[in-house]
């Protein structure tokens, strides 16, 4: 008997199947993230140096500067979203439980957003005041 | 065979095989840099609210900000900032490992090796030169 006619092509049976269920483009933006964040780390590392042992006036005129304030922003954004990508790929070798996973997967989410946005507030809130 | 089968097969979620790891690999030195690549981005990850709460702190005015400055202080804090330091430095010269690799060079034995014993003296190494810059940019323990 003659095969039924097939509608759909083998890619409909892979897709999504992968453990994170997409494909390249996380690898890409780690890698892209992680050359980002060679320069931003030395630039905390030094304002951290500049900034130890000094009074809270003294703390909050650097932090609020406008180049501190930019490498600080540009450091946490970078690597909230690389971190983000990081304990993704932890979740997904490790937790294989599907409700777990899920679960962890959003853990990861509520936090990363929590602490980066916690950060981009305060550093902006050094730079304009009040 | 028909298309159906061959999805519904594959979408009940059959048990795939996982690759053999970890027991099956001696402990050699590039395979110990690699779980501490992990093991030190995981470490980051958390050590990102150490970065918050020393951001909100300063942001929040003095009070917090000497809670945040007690705390870095005590030795727990000292050495929770040891180790987020040493983290720091050495996921980024493991990243940079990573990043040569990336690049299909770096792979021979020997460099293999080399560029493992580098990621960890190095960061060792890089760790003790800021944390004595520090020490002397404070004028002292304190």
């Amino acid at each position: 008997m003659k095969e039924p006619m097939q509608m759909r092509t083998p890619m409909r049976r892979v897709r999504g199947l992968g453990a994170a269920h997409s494909g390249t483009q996380q690898f890409w933006h780690q890698r892209i993230t992680s050359v980002a964040g060679i320069p931003l780390t030395i630039g905390l590392l030094l304002i951290i140096t500049a900034l130890l042992g000094r009074t809270h006036a003294a703390v909050v005129q650097i932090l609020g500067s406008p180049l501190v304030a930019i490498i600080m922003l540009l450091f946490i954004i970078n690597m909230a979203y690389h971190m983000w990508i990081g304990m993704q790929e932890i979740i997904v070798d490790y937790v294989h439980e599907d409700k777990l996973k899920l679960l962890s997967l959003m853990a990861n989410t509520f936090f990363v957003f929590a602490v980066a946005l916690a950060s981009v507030f305060a550093i902006l809130k050094l730079s304009f005041g009040v | 065979m028909g298309e159906l089968e061959a999805g519904a097969t594959t979408e009940a979620g059959r048990a795939r095989p996982l690759s053999p790891h970890l027991s099956v690999y001696r402990l050699m030195l590039t395979f110990v840099m690699s779980g501490f690549h992990r093991i030190s981005g995981a470490a980051l990850y958390f050590g990102m609210l150490l970065v918050a709460w020393w951001l909100v702190a300063a942001a929040s005015g003095p009070n917090a900000y000497a809670n945040f400055e007690w705390f870095i202080g005590s030795w727990i804090g000292r050495l929770v900032l040891l180790g987020y330091t040493w983290a720091l430095l050495h996921h980024m010269l493991g990243g940079v490992r990573h990043l040569i690799w990336d690049t299909l060079h770096g792979f021979e034995p020997a460099e293999r090796e080399m560029l493992a014993l580098a990621t960890i003296i190095g960061s060792a190494s890089l760790t003790l030169i800021l944390w004595v810059v520090g020490y002397l940019v404070m004028g002292g323990p304190r």
